[in-house]
Formats: structure tokens, C-alpha cells, sequence
């Protein structure tokens, strides 16, 4: 299967000239001319030079396809064949990535490279002019088998499917449950209002919530984040604790403070907002 | 105080009704007393033993323990939905091999083992799939994303960690065979 496909791929190439020994193997037996009556789509070069996702790509198949030690690349070969698509694609006016002929004035480079004669002392410790482009085609070459890997592990939704019994209470909209308790606690908080507010019109304190606005962030300069009770000074008394409150509530609405609760019942921090903080 | 067999139907159910996998803590929230992990586990084993045999399995990924239908019947299932999922481009597995095997990394560092561009197109299309998400920004001029692959992406492909992933290939020098790992079977 593999070897028919892969000189098939030969077959289309001969178009531009790189000799293959056979062209496939029919019942065993090499087949070493074209069939005369054999249709070749005029699109298939195209469609066979877009299957490549790059130069790596294409540079990869051609020492692939020919059994070439990735270590020991034939440079002028290697460079010769891939100068001859780059051709074809420039012939076909096939839109030529700028990345490709990056890579052939690279390979160009390389081959120059490596006809300057090294001095004999030195060979040792010279670097292979490849050294890089075979570090970056053998990384290249694990990643895109590693791709193909895990397309072949097994997939949620394509290769099984997630298994959830209907459950018809989760589409219905939840309402807050009370409980006596809950109601009990409510009045308290009613009548504890009730009494700031008559306390508030007699003594007239001066509490301003923008004044604790300041206050709570001064507090939080420099800090992580402050647990939200630790913000009240309760000593000072009910109406205190409740322009404290106010002054939190502003300065979450305008963004100043953020405050958050990991889960239910979990303390509540309150912090500077993050763009404040870090910058 | 509950019987073992009560406990592991509460269990089941729990699991079969839930969107999401559920780990040991969740499935141990269920239970007014302590139910201890050892516990659970051996619980759980009974469960993945009393479903076998079945269409849907009980099997245990990165978030936890989930139900799902036996890969070989997806083709079946495929029938009651006959649009197919689309398969991934290359350029798209190619991009969450190198974030999953080689995170976190940037764009930059994708294109460079690529030789390629990037497209914006693929790494939103990880991003939506829930796959992969930035993690945080190399302190470089551009401060460029750092991807990362998320649990999801795990719980999705079967794993239970990134250790689970398929070895990388460790690639000999000279491919000898003529079927090669690498053919034009993977160009056409």
C-alpha cells in the first residue's frame, strides 16, 4: 500500500525530471514506463506541492523518500532537487511562500559552505555547516509525527461519545431556597438598619463612604488581598460598619477593588484591581 | 451510616447524571459521613467491572471518572448524527503536537520548528475547541502568549496527564525501511 503510494508520488515528480528506477510494481513485476493511456489530472502537481506544510516539510520528504542519512546530507543533490520545485511552483505561478526560498538560499549557502576547504587542525571543532538544519528537520520530523499520533489517539465526540443521563431538574431554573432561619436573619439585619438610621440622624457622625473609599484602599496598598471582615473596624460601631460596607460596594462598582469568594461560606478577600496593582 | 452498595449507587448515579468528570473529592462531597478515597477507588473499580461488557464504559481521565460509549461503536452512533466531524489539518496537529509536547511556547517558537507561519486561524480554533489556552507572556519585547494545553484537551484525547501522550519518536538517523515512518502517504 505505502510502497505504491509512495511511487505514485515518484510518478508525479518525473515531471520534473528526478528519475525513479521503476514506477510502481503491478502483480509483483516493476513497472518501469508510464502506461501510454494513463490520465494525469493537469492539477496534480499542484495539488501534490500544496500537501507540503513548508520547506522543512518538503526538504524532510526528499531525504525521506530516497533513504538519505538525515546526518550526512548529499548538500548538492539535495539543494539541486529541491531548486527544481521551487521552479515548478515558480513556473505554475503557484503563490511561492516567502519561507521557501528562505530555505533554498539557505540550503544554497550551506553547499557553498561546505566547498571551502577546512583546515585540518580546526575540522574537529568546526561545526558541520548542516549541523542546524538537521537539528531543526529531525524536531520538525518528531512534531509532525507527534501530530499524527495524536490524531490517532481516541477522541471525544469523533471516536466516543460522552455519556450524561437527562436530567430534566438541570435545565430547570433554580429559585433561592429560605429557610426560617434565613428569615430570622433578615429581620435582625432590618431592625439592626432601623437603629443606624435613627442614631445617624441624631449625632449627624461624619461618615463619608468616599472618605472610607480612600480609607480601604490605602489599607490595601501593597498587599496581596485583606480578608473582607478584617476591612470593619467594629468597635467604632453599627453605623461604621455600614458606610465601610457602602464604601466596598462603590469601589467594586467602579472597579477599583476586587472582591471574591472561592465558594460558598469561604472567607471573602477583597484586593486593589489587578491593573492597579501591577502597574 | 450507608452500605457499601448504597454508596456505589449514589456514585453511579452521581457520574451518569454529571456533565463533567468527577474526581474523588466531588464524588466524596456526596456523602455526609466520611467516605474515605480508598474507599471510593475499590468502589469505583466494582463499578468499571460491573459495566463491562456494555456499550458505555467507566473509565477514569485528567478531571476525573466519566462515562462513555465503547469506541467501537461510535460507528453506529456516527448514524444518528450523519454530519462527520472534520478532521484537523496538519498545520493544525502539527501546532498541538509542539504546544502539548513542548509547552509552554510562543508563536515564535511554533514557527520556528515549522519553518512556517502560524496562522491566527489555527491557534483560535485550538483556543475555542478548549484545547489550549496562554498562560502567560514571555517577558520579551512584544510580551508574546505562552500556550499551554488545558485539562480539557486531556480529558478529550483519554488522559489522565500529559505523561500519557504518545512517546515522542526518537528518530533514526537512517530510515532504512522502504515503507518508511515517513511517505508520501502522509503528502497526498
Amino acid at each position: 500500500m505505502s510502497r505504491k503510494t509512495r511511487h505514485n508520488g515518484g510518478l508525479i515528480m518525473n515531471t520534473v525530471a528526478i528519475e525513479t528506477p521503476s514506477l510502481a510494481k503491478v502483480h509483483g513485476e516493476q513497472l518501469m514506463e508510464l502506461p501510454r493511456d494513463l490520465y494525469i489530472p493537469p492539477d496534480a502537481l499542484e495539488v501534490f506541492l500544496d500537501a507540503f506544510e513548508g520547506p522543512l516539510d518538503l526538504l524532510l520528504y526528499l531525504i525521506r523518500r530516497q533513504n538519505l542519512d538525515v546526518l550526512n546530507i548529499p548538500m548538492a543533490e539535495v539543494t539541486r532537487q529541491y531548486m527544481a520545485y521551487v521552479e515548478v511552483m515558480r513556473d505554475r505561478q503557484l503563490e511561492l511562500a516567502a519561507e521557501y526560498l528562505l530555505m533554498a538560499a539557505l540550503l544554497i549557502e550551506i553547499k557553498s559552505r561546505m566547498l571551502l576547504p577546512r583546515p585540518v587542525q580546526a575540522a574537529d571543532e568546526e561545526q558541520d555547516p548542516r549541523a542546524e538544519l538537521v537539528r531543526r528537520l529531525l524536531e520538525y520530523e518528531r512534531m509532525k509525527l507527534a501530530g499524527q499520533r495524536l490524531d490517532a489517539l481516541q477522541q471525544a465526540g469523533r471516536d466516543f461519545a460522552l455519556v450524561q443521563v437527562w436530567l430534566e431538574q438541570a435545565s430547570e431554573k433554580r429559585l433561592p431556597e429560605v429557610s426560617r432561619d434565613d428569615l430570622r436573619a433578615a429581620l435582625a439585619a432590618v431592625v439592626a438598619r432601623a437603629r443606624i438610621h435613627r442614631h445617624h440622624h441624631v449625632s449627624r457622625e461624619e461618615l463619608s463612604v468616599r472618605e472610607h473609599m480612600s480609607l480601604i484602599l490605602r489599607r490595601l496598598q501593597g498587599l496581596q488581598f485583606v480578608e473582607f471582615s478584617a476591612l470593619f473596624a467594629v468597635e467604632n460601631g453599627v453605623a461604621e460598619v455600614v458606610v465601610t460596607f457602602l464604601a466596598m460596594l462603590e469601589l467594586a462598582r467602579e472597579s477599583l477593588v476586587e472582591i471574591s469568594q472561592a465558594e460558598v461560606f469561604a472567607p471573602i478577600y477583597v484586593k486593589l484591581a489587578s491593573s492597579g496593582a501591577e502597574s | 451510616m450507608k452500605s457499601l452498595g448504597e454508596i456505589k449507587s449514589i456514585i453511579e448515579t452521581a457520574l451518569l447524571v454529571s456533565q463533567e468528570p468527577l474526581n474523588l473529592h466531588q464524588l466524596g462531597k456526596l456523602f455526609d459521613e466520611e467516605v474515605g478515597a480508598e474507599i471510593l477507588r475499590k468502589l469505583l473499580d466494582e463499578l468499571r467491572h460491573d459495566w463491562s461488557g456494555r456499550g458505555v464504559e467507566l473509565v477514569s481521565v485528567a478531571g476525573g471518572w466519566r462515562f462513555q460509549s465503547r469506541p467501537e461503536y461510535q460507528k453506529y452512533l456516527d448514524r444518528l448524527n450523519p454530519e462527520k466531524p472534520p478532521r484537523y489539518s496538519r498545520a493544525v496537529l502539527e501546532t498541538l503536537a509542539i504546544i502539548a509536547y513542548r509547552q509552554p511556547v510562543t508563536r515564535g517558537d511554533i514557527e520556528e520548528v515549522r519553518g512556517v507561519a502560524v496562522s491566527t486561524q489555527v491557534i483560535r480554533m485550538l483556543e475555542e475547541r478548549g484545547w489550549i489556552d496562554a498562560v502567560g507572556h514571555r517577558e520579551v519585547p512584544g510580551r508574546p502568549a505562552l500556550f499551554a494545553t488545558t485539562r480539557k484537551f486531556l480529558d478529550d484525547l483519554n488522559l489522565r496527564s500529559l505523561n500519557e501522550l504518545p512517546p515522542l519518536e526518537e528518530l533514526s538517523v537512517l530510515d532504512g525501511s522502504p515503507g518508511g515512518t515517513v511517505g508520501i502517504e502522509q503528502h497526498v
